[in-house]
């Protein structure tokens, strides 16, 4: 047990108490990062309502909410991880990361997918854009572009942050297998749990945001 | 006393070997990397700044032509704000200090304060990689529509470069703010901290807070430099006034970031060398939280001439105007500290007080350019270039030198020499005058900044300025070259030179790798300095009803 708290901590309580505060305070960096999008966004989307309701309505709605479904299991799956660990069952633990990281990659996949549409279809910004047959004639395509900048930056910012939470719930998989955590010490599996969520939680304002207006 | 000796066993000579240094985790140790790589960048950003006051002797361009005008000065703005002043003392002093103040043996994240030294080094090398690529010509702010589709110089790297700093920044304030609430050794309670802990634990809130919304701005930035992917584009109906509410949300606070850690500096020297407990502690405590708070919501000040509303431009000047407050509310305790005190004049003790002085003028000028009208006037003109500098250089810089004389004998050891730090001290301070004071009056005649060609009748303001900038850079290099000097031949300075309270005054110079060899135990207030007739005891007060006057 012991053997878990690093040199310059007086015990395991404190160490596990900087770390949980280290990751929250992390998260608020990220919000404040993804807050800045979000002001954005909420600016245009005040200037150019109409385009942003066109925009909106070329996006794959099935597609979303699919994915939507996929990652809050994937938070369950991971919540549960880490009650598992919590409660001195590995197995469970490790099955359950496995499943988080299905999960995870299954969004990554339906979001390449609907990617490739939009490119498909001359919807990424750039010199490459065209809107195509609109829904509101009167819209100005350039505002529409601006749209799917919010788009792809958002979204695309989100899915590097997926990939990233990947990596971390590969790791902490791999030292669950070896046997690393227990109810004494989980905690690099709680931290990964605590940014995995935020992750899903910028998702599920992103998906009204973007896909659900109109 | 007989002649202290260095301590056989201390941080510095715990390993000599290379990696043992590139690979510490040692706070003590990082906030020397850090000394050393920010000494680097200062000297860049201020070759930077020499030579365009060199250009600026003459009212015509005969030194250099306008683009690379543009690229000096917005190289000596990125460097000097994103790679010295920004991480300067919570990097270097905090780093070293933060620990020891408070009872630990290190930060909490000692892997990620390596890292943070790593990241810093990696925005370094990008930003000097753009600079040798040609530079940047869109000044530190990075403006669009400009800087997203116009500039042909080193945006990107640059901006990249930024941005991968910052995140170092960003991991010394989770560091400093996880540290302070966890590791705080036994009776070290929130009021008992030193001042300056107090202070780095506000600048680690705007750090903390406010550094991811400049990533973000420089990440669109660079989709929209890099893949067309634009929010600010206004050929797509984007607004570019948007970039300036996203940049101005961190870089106004940012000048907090400047800012407080040198008023924590000086709260740790006033009282040290005025032997007074300090006047006012939980009034300067809550301040520097208030300036972190009331930072947050002034950055509209920077667009009052941008196309921003009036009524927004009303706000923001009113509540510009509310961070005086808490400044002045240290200003005043400071000078509260120094009444009837027994006042000595070391070199840490004139940096505090020229920066008080300093400082007080560029946060009164702060108020001229907090009123709307008067801004209309002045905007983008020398006055805003002298106001910023009376803060950034007058204040910030001032404060580091301070810090880093007062604690010189704790980090190496040895004393400076102090005949050669008085002389330097007011170097500094003359030769920082003549630089710009000329400027409040070029400015408010009305020379625009970030002009190298300007009306003859401007010529002998800006020959005066030149002059007091090469003042300057001696009273600059002058330590750069004693306090080398000093690693091998100062004094030996004994674990307290400066007979101060504080718990790293208690630790042998150079302190050992885990600072304490028993977790200290505090009982008693910060800055605990005896009454005036009992000075060379610092921690004889056992009776609290003596020094209380009723």
């Amino acid at each position: 047990m012991s053997d878990h708290v690093a040199h310059h901590f007086d015990s395991a309580e404190q160490q596990f108490d900087a770390a949980r505060l280290g990751m929250w305070l992390f998260l608020a960096t990220e919000i404040m990062f993804f807050g800045g999008m979000f002001a954005g966004y909420t600016v245009y989307r005040f200037l150019y309502p109409a385009a942003f309701v066109e925009g909106s309505s070329h996006l794959h709605l099935v597609l979303g909410t699919v994915n939507t479904a996929v990652l809050l299991l994937s938070s369950l799956t991971l919540a549960l991880a880490v009650r598992s660990a919590q409660v001195n069952q590995p197995q469970g633990t490790v099955r359950l990361l496995l499943a988080t990281l299905l999960f995870g990659v299954v969004f990554l996949g339906i979001k390449a997918y609907e990617y490739s549409e939009k490119f498909a279809a001359h919807h990424v910004p750039g010199k490459y854009f065209v809107l195509g047959e609109t829904h509101n004639p009167d819209v100005v395509p350039g505002h529409v572009e601006l749209f799917y900048s919010f788009y792809f930056a958002m979204t695309g910012c989100h899915a590097l942050h997926m990939i990233i939470g990947i990596v971390m719930v590969s790791i902490v998989a791999v030292k669950a297998w070896q046997g690393s955590y227990s109810a004494e010490y989980y905690t690099p599996l709680e931290m990964t749990g605590l940014y995995w969520h935020f992750v899903d939680i910028v998702w599920v304002f992103l998906f009204p945001l973007l896909y659900l207006i109109g | 006393m007989s002649t202290a000796e260095l301590p056989k066993r201390h941080y510095l000579n715990a390993d000599y070997n290379i990696w043992s240094w590139l690979l510490t985790t040692d706070h003590k140790r990082i906030g020397i990397l850090y000394m050393i790589s920010l000494t680097l960048f200062f000297f860049v950003g201020g070759a930077a700044a020499i030579l365009f006051r060199v250009e600026l002797l003459t009212p015509e361009a005969d030194l250099v032509v306008s683009p690379t005008y543009n690229r000096l000065f917005t190289l000596h703005g990125v460097v000097m704000v994103f790679f010295f002043l920004v991480p300067s003392i919570p990097a270097v002093l905090g780093n070293f200090l933060i620990p020891m103040m408070i009872g630990a043996r290190d930060l909490a994240f000692p892997r990620l304060n390596l890292l943070s030294w790593y990241l810093f080094m990696a925005g370094g090398l990008l930003a000097i990689w753009a600079i040798v690529r040609g530079g940047v010509d869109t000044g530190w702010t990075f403006y669009t529509p400009y800087s997203t589709t116009e500039s042909n110089s080193q945006v990107m790297a640059m901006a990249v470069g930024v941005f991968v700093a910052g995140f170092s920044s960003i991991l010394t304030g989770l560091n400093i703010i996880v540290t302070t609430h966890t590791m705080r050794t036994q009776g070290m309670t929130w009021f008992r901290l030193p001042l300056f802990v107090w202070a780095h634990y506000a600048t680690s809130i705007i750090m903390v807070l406010g550094t991811p919304v400049l990533a973000i701005s420089l990440v669109l930035i660079a989709l929209e430099r890099g893949l067309g992917i634009g929010v600010f584009d206004p050929k797509l109906g984007g607004d570019p006034l948007l970039f300036q509410h996203l940049f101005w949300f961190y870089s106004h606070p940012a000048v907090y970031i400047m800012i407080l850690p040198s008023m924590a500096v000086v709260s740790e020297i006033i009282p040290c060398f005025s032997r007074k407990p300090i006047f006012g502690y939980k009034m300067i405590a809550l301040s520097s939280v208030a300036i972190a708070v009331l930072g947050f919501l002034v950055w509209g000040h920077h667009m009052f001439v941008s196309g921003q509303s009036v009524f927004a431009g009303l706000i923001f000047s009113f509540l510009s105007m509310l961070v005086a407050i808490p400044s002045a509310v240290k200003v005043f305790n400071w000078t509260a500290t120094l009444y009837k005190g027994s006042i000595s004049l070391e070199t840490p003790m004139l940096y505090a007080l020229g920066f008080i002085g300093l400082f007080t003028l560029g946060g009164l000028t702060g108020l001229f350019l907090a009123t709307l009208a008067v801004d209309v006037h002045v905007h983008d003109t020398y006055f805003i270039v002298a106001h910023f500098h009376y803060i950034m250089v007058g204040g910030a810089v001032m404060g580091y030198l301070g810090g880093i004389h007062f604690w010189w004998p704790k980090m190496t050891g040895r004393m400076y020499p102090e005949w050669w730090g008085r002389i330097s001290a007011v170097i500094v301070f003359v030769g920082f005058n003549l630089t710009f004071f000329p400027q409040f009056v070029l400015g408010y005649l009305g020379m625009p900044r970030r002009y190298h060609i300007y009306p003859e009748e401007f010529q002998v303001l800006n020959v005066m300025s030149s002059a007091g900038a090469s003042i300057l850079g001696l009273g600059y290099l002058l330590p750069l070259c004693y306090l080398i000097w000093s690693l091998k031949y100062g004094k030996v300075a004994g674990p307290n030179p400066w007979k101060a309270t504080g718990l790293e005054w208690t630790t042998p110079s150079p302190p050992s790798t885990f600072n304490f060899d028993e977790p200290p135990v505090v009982t008693e207030p910060a800055y605990n300095y005896p009454p005036l007739d009992d000075s060379s005891l610092p921690h004889e007060t056992s009776d609290p009803t003596a020094s209380t006057p009723s």
